[in-house]
Order: C-alpha cells, then sequence, then structure tokens
C-alpha cells in the first residue's frame, strides 16, 4: 500500500521537504495554514500590491523566487492544501480546519515545518494600538504595501531588527528611531562565529549603512523602555542607554527580539523536549537528519532551530531523506554536504544568539504595573503575587493559577517572560522548567465549522 | 496621537476601491487589504479589550498572537490581520454592554 507523507507547513523547510518526497515518488500531501506558499520570510504579497521580487526580498529574491517556483511546480503533483490549519494530533491522526469544515488526516509519517513567530518581552505599553512585532512591520510592509505607524521606532535585537529598519527607510517610511538591547560587547562575542557566513555578516553591515544614509539613529544597550500612549495610540517611547534617558514621539513601534520557534504540534505528537542553552528557550530533541524522539515524526525548519531561511531549506531536505530511509526507499542523497552546510548555520546562529541576545533582564525587571499577558490583561506584579502566595515553582502550575499563559496566543508572547520571571521569583531554573503545556486548538477555531459527521457545531 | 495616527500606505498599486462600514460609520479600502490594514489606514482599531485595559489593534499580524479578532455585523469573528475587506463589510469595533466581563 502507498504510504502517505504528510508535511505541516510550506515555507522554505517545507517546499524542500516536498520537493525531495515527490522526486522519490511518494504520495505527498502539504498543509499550509497560509493562503499561498513561502511561509513568512518569503510570504507573497496581496492581489493588487505585488511589487518586483528584488523590491520585496531584498538580497534575497532569487532565493524566494526560485522557492515559489519550486512549489508552484510541485502543486500538481501533491495534494495540496492552502488555507488548511491542523489544530490538534492524536497518534498517527490530524486534526484540521480549512475555516468552513473540520476533518481528520491519517499519516504513515509527519514532517513538521511549523516555522517561527517573533520571539518578544512584554513591555510597558505594549498592547496599545500602534504596537507590532518586528515580523508584523515587516508583513505590513512586505504583503500590504503598509507602514505600521507615520513616525516610526524599532527596538529590540537581531537581524531583524536592522532588516525591517532598512526596508522601511527604504520604502519611504519614516524611521525615528533603531533601539537594540544588545551592546557591543555582546557583538563582538558572538563576531568570531558569524564568520562562518561572511556573506550574512556583510549583509548586516550593509543594512547599517542604508539606517545611517538615512540618518537614522542606532542606539545600542538599551534598558528601561516605555512605550507612550494617550488611551488611544501610540505616542511615543522612552528609553535609557548609557545613564541618558531619552524620549522620542512616535506613533508606530516595532518590537522583537529574534525569534521562537513553533512547535506546539511536536509537543502534542509527544516529542522530547531540551533545554537549548544557545538559542536559550526549549527545543525538540532530534537527530542530525531531523528525526524526533517519536517515530516517523521528522522536525525541520524554524519551527525546531532558529537558522533561518537558508537552514531551514536544508533542514527540510534532510527531514525528507530521513524519512524516506526509514520508509526503507533507498536513494542518492548529498547528505554529506547538506549536513556540513548545516554545520556553519548552526555555528552562524550560535554567533547570533551571542551577538543578540534575549534581554533577561527586560522581563525579570518588568514593571509590577506593566501587562505581562496581553490575552488576558494580567500584570507583571499580579504574576509575582501568584507565584509568591502560591509558591508554584514551574509554569504549567503559575499558569493555572494566575491565567498567564493561558489565553487565546497560549503564551506565545508572554511565555519567554513569565518564565524567567517565575526563575527570579524562587522558582525552577530556566535550564530545569518544563514548557508551557500545548492545549488544542493549537488557535481557536473559527464557530460554525462542519464536523466530520456533516452537523455544525 | 493626532488624528494621522495609524497605517501609512506607502504603495498603492492600481486596485479597486473597497467600500465598507467601521461602527456604522462608512469608509474606504483597496482590493487586497486585510480588514486589520483597511482598520489602521482609517485610524481605527480592531477591538476594546474585554479586561478594561483600552482598544486593540493587532500586535503579530501572522494569526499567531490572537488580538484583532473583530466581530462583524452579520456575527461573524475573524482575525482582522487574515481576512480580506470587502465591500460592505460592517466591521463592529465595541459591542456595547457586552465588551467587558463583569469587574473588569
Amino acid at each position: 500500500m502507498a504510504r502517505r507523507v504528510v508535511i505541516i507547513g510550506a515555507g522554505p523547510a517545507g517546499t524542500r521537504a516536498a520537493e525531495t518526497l515527490v522526486a522519490a515518488g511518494i504520495e505527498t500531501t502539504v498543509i499550509d495554514r497560509e493562503t499561498a506558499s513561502g511561509g513568512q520570510i518569503y510570504r507573497r504579497p496581496a492581489k493588487g500590491v505585488e511589487r518586483p521580487a528584488p523590491k520585496l526580498y531584498g538580497d534575497d529574491a532569487p532565493k524566494a523566487v526560485a522557492l515559489h517556483a519550486t512549489f508552484d511546480a510541485l502543486k500538481s503533483k501533491i495534494d495540496y492544501r492552502p488555507g488548511t490549519e491542523v489544530f490538534g494530533i492524536s497518534d498517527r491522526l490530524l486534526h484540521l480546519h480549512d475555516s468552513t469544515a473540520m476533518s481528520e488526516l491519517g499519516f504513515d509519517a509527519l514532517i513538521l515545518a511549523t516555522g517561527a513567530t517573533d520571539r518578544v518581552t512584554p513591555l510597558p505599553g505594549w498592547t496599545q494600538p500602534g504596537v507590532h512585532s518586528l515580523g508584523g512591520a515587516q508583513i505590513a510592509l512586505k504583503a500590504q504595501g503598509c507602514a505600521i505607524g507615520h513616525r516610526v521606532v524599532f527596538v529590540g535585537s537581531g537581524p531583524l531588527l536592522t532588516l525591517v529598519a532598512a526596508q522601511y527607510a527604504e520604502a519611504g517610511a519614516d524611521v525615528a528611531a533603531v533601539l537594540d538591547t544588545s551592546s557591543q560587547s555582546d557583538l563582538m562575542r558572538g563576531a568570531p562565529l558569524m564568520t562562518a557566513r561572511p556573506g550574512l555578516m556583510f549583509r548586516g553591515l550593509k543594512l547599517r549603512r542604508v539606517l545611517r544614509r538615512h540618518r537614522i539613529p542606532y542606539v545600542t544597550g538599551v534598558r528601561d523602555i516605555r512605550i507612550d500612549g494617550d488611551g488611544t495610540q501610540v505616542t511615543g517611547i522612552r528609553w535609557t542607554a548609557g545613564n541618558r534617558e531619552t524620549q522620542l514621539a512616535c506613533d508606530g513601534v516595532g518590537m522583537g527580539w529574534h525569534l521562537r520557534s513553533e512547535n506546539q504540534l511536536a509537543q502534542m505528537a509527544g516529542c522530547d523536549f531540551d533545554w537549548d542553552p544557545v538559542a536559550r528557550q526549549m527545543a525538540p530533541r532530534i537527530d542530525e537528519m531531523g528525526r524526533s524522539t517519536r517515530n516517523g515524526i521528522y522536525l525541520a525548519g524554524d519551527g525546531t532551530r532558529i537558522l533561518g531561511a537558508d537552514g531551514a531549506e536544508i533542514a527540510g531536505q534532510l527531514a525528507a531523506i530521513a524519512c524516506l530511509e526509514d520508509l526503507g526507499r533507498q536513494g542518492r542523497h548529498p547528505v554529506d554536504s547538506l549536513l556540513k552546510r548545516q554545520k556553519r548555520m548552526r555555528r552562524f546562529a550560535r554567533g547570533l544568539s551571542l551577538a543578540f541576545p534575549f534581554p533577561d533582564d527586560l522581563c525579570t525587571s518588568l514593571p509590577d504595573d506593566a501587562l505581562l499577558c496581553r490575552c488576558e490583561a494580567i500584570t507583571a506584579g499580579e504574576y509575582r503575587a501568584t507565584i509568591d502566595r502560591s509558591h508554584a515553582i514551574e509554569p504549567n502550575r503559575a499558569k493555572s493559577l494566575s491565567r498567564v499563559g493561558m489565553g487565546r496566543c497560549q503564551g506565545r508572547y508572554c511565555g519567554a517572560a513569565a518564565a524567567r520571571i517565575l526563575a527570579a521569583s524562587g522558582g525552577l531554573p530556566l535550564d530545569e522548567q518544563p514548557g508551557l503545556r500545548p492545549q488544542a486548538p493549537v488557535r481557536p477555531l473559527p464557530l460554525g465549522l462542519k464536523t466530520p459527521g456533516g452537523a455544525a457545531e | 496621537m493626532t488624528a494621522a495616527a495609524g497605517f501609512r500606505r506607502l504603495y498603492q498599486g492600481s486596485r479597486p476601491k473597497i467600500r465598507f462600514r467601521i461602527d456604522g460609520r462608512p469608509a474606504e479600502a483597496l482590493s487586497g487589504d486585510t480588514v486589520l490594514t483597511a482598520l489602521r489606514l482609517n485610524g481605527a482599531v480592531a477591538r476594546t479589550s474585554e479586561f478594561g485595559d483600552g482598544p486593540r489593534a493587532g500586535f503579530c499580524l501572522m494569526g499567531a498572537c490572537q488580538d484583532c479578532w473583530i466581530s462583524m455585523g452579520d456575527g461573524r469573528r475573524v482575525r482582522a490581520c487574515e481576512t480580506p475587506v470587502e465591500d460592505g463589510m460592517d466591521l463592529i469595533t465595541t459591542l456595547p454592554g457586552e465588551s467587558q466581563w463583569p469587574g473588569a
């Protein structure tokens, strides 16, 4: 009987995995939450907002075009389900919906290429209209041709910070400042490892030059960040750097500290996780090919390890090759060269983590009156008081008592900060804390979905 | 802050106009805009937090944060960042009397 392999996600990892499986004659299903392939990084613009690829994707335009072309050529050879979301997984069964109806899908092997979302730490004032994640700010520009404000400040750290700011400036947006929480000495610590990919390092410098050309101040070592507002809208941002306090007027703020893996489905599938001391977040345990600790479940791309789009393309191929090997399909695959390239990607990623570290102290010093959980509107002070009162030492207990992480986003945006506040308030240290347990549905379901039996729920 | 607050359109393209309503007021956007883009270009928000901490207008724009759910006149609720705006849509950013949890 033909074996069905299901891939979840149609970004760089999912696309390359599908290409490899189809080339081996495997019956392949690709499920994608988005309506067009490309993932977040190579997201395609909405109809009517199309612009030339170099404008949209910068130096990565040839890669974006190649990836889109590969997927478009695969469409007729696979069972492609765009606009379809996997909201739960039990044993060998996926639970899906396409906004109209629910369905189930069995699989013999599963490749999870679920990508990443912005890694953020809450800032005072971060729930006000006008504040978006860095990735969100980039989507506004790439997919909608809009800036998130008329005068925008970007705050955070990591490659996306400089990239999005430069893209905004080049597109004609008014960027008032770029505020980096990392220091020059962090950068020096990461630089030696970042030489693993000299091209990317050079590109980072080029983007800084773009900012200088547009006379956009780039401030490092930023602390005590507060986003001001008038109750309806962002009106400015305050921070200190080197003992100096500064205030700037703006109506848009983009914030983010690199990326976090969307690994809820891997957790639901029962894959084991470990603390990743480099990225300083929990990560599923995989072998070098991407095999998880569950038979027949393979993990690839930024949903597993944040290596960026190039690393995701390699990981997608490796996971598919592992899957083929385990299905008993012999083939000639360039495994050694892929693994060698992936090693460079990992080395560079370690350098990035050192150069642009996640600001643990910004989390633990979040003022008591600031909202920690934006879904349930719970302040950092309420969370600390709950921990004190209940002696909770791990995040799931703290979540059930405080509701931090229990809201609609399932802890995507407060989880990292909550874990650090918990560790600093007498809880388990970060590397011993289990992650927040994900619950189905991974994202809220629309009402009125038809069930497999036919009735609307 | 000023009346100009909200998204700023940098690329228009040649796209048909969309006419819709925000809390009963007529508004315009372009085909291809998401509901959230259409709201922000008109200086509007998506909803008021049910916990009494003020207005919200989305955050991640990629369907992950769940902060831009919005109600429509036909009773549907959608993620504004993932839903294209359509002619005749009736967007409701505040539901009087139902928007807050008791005690919030």
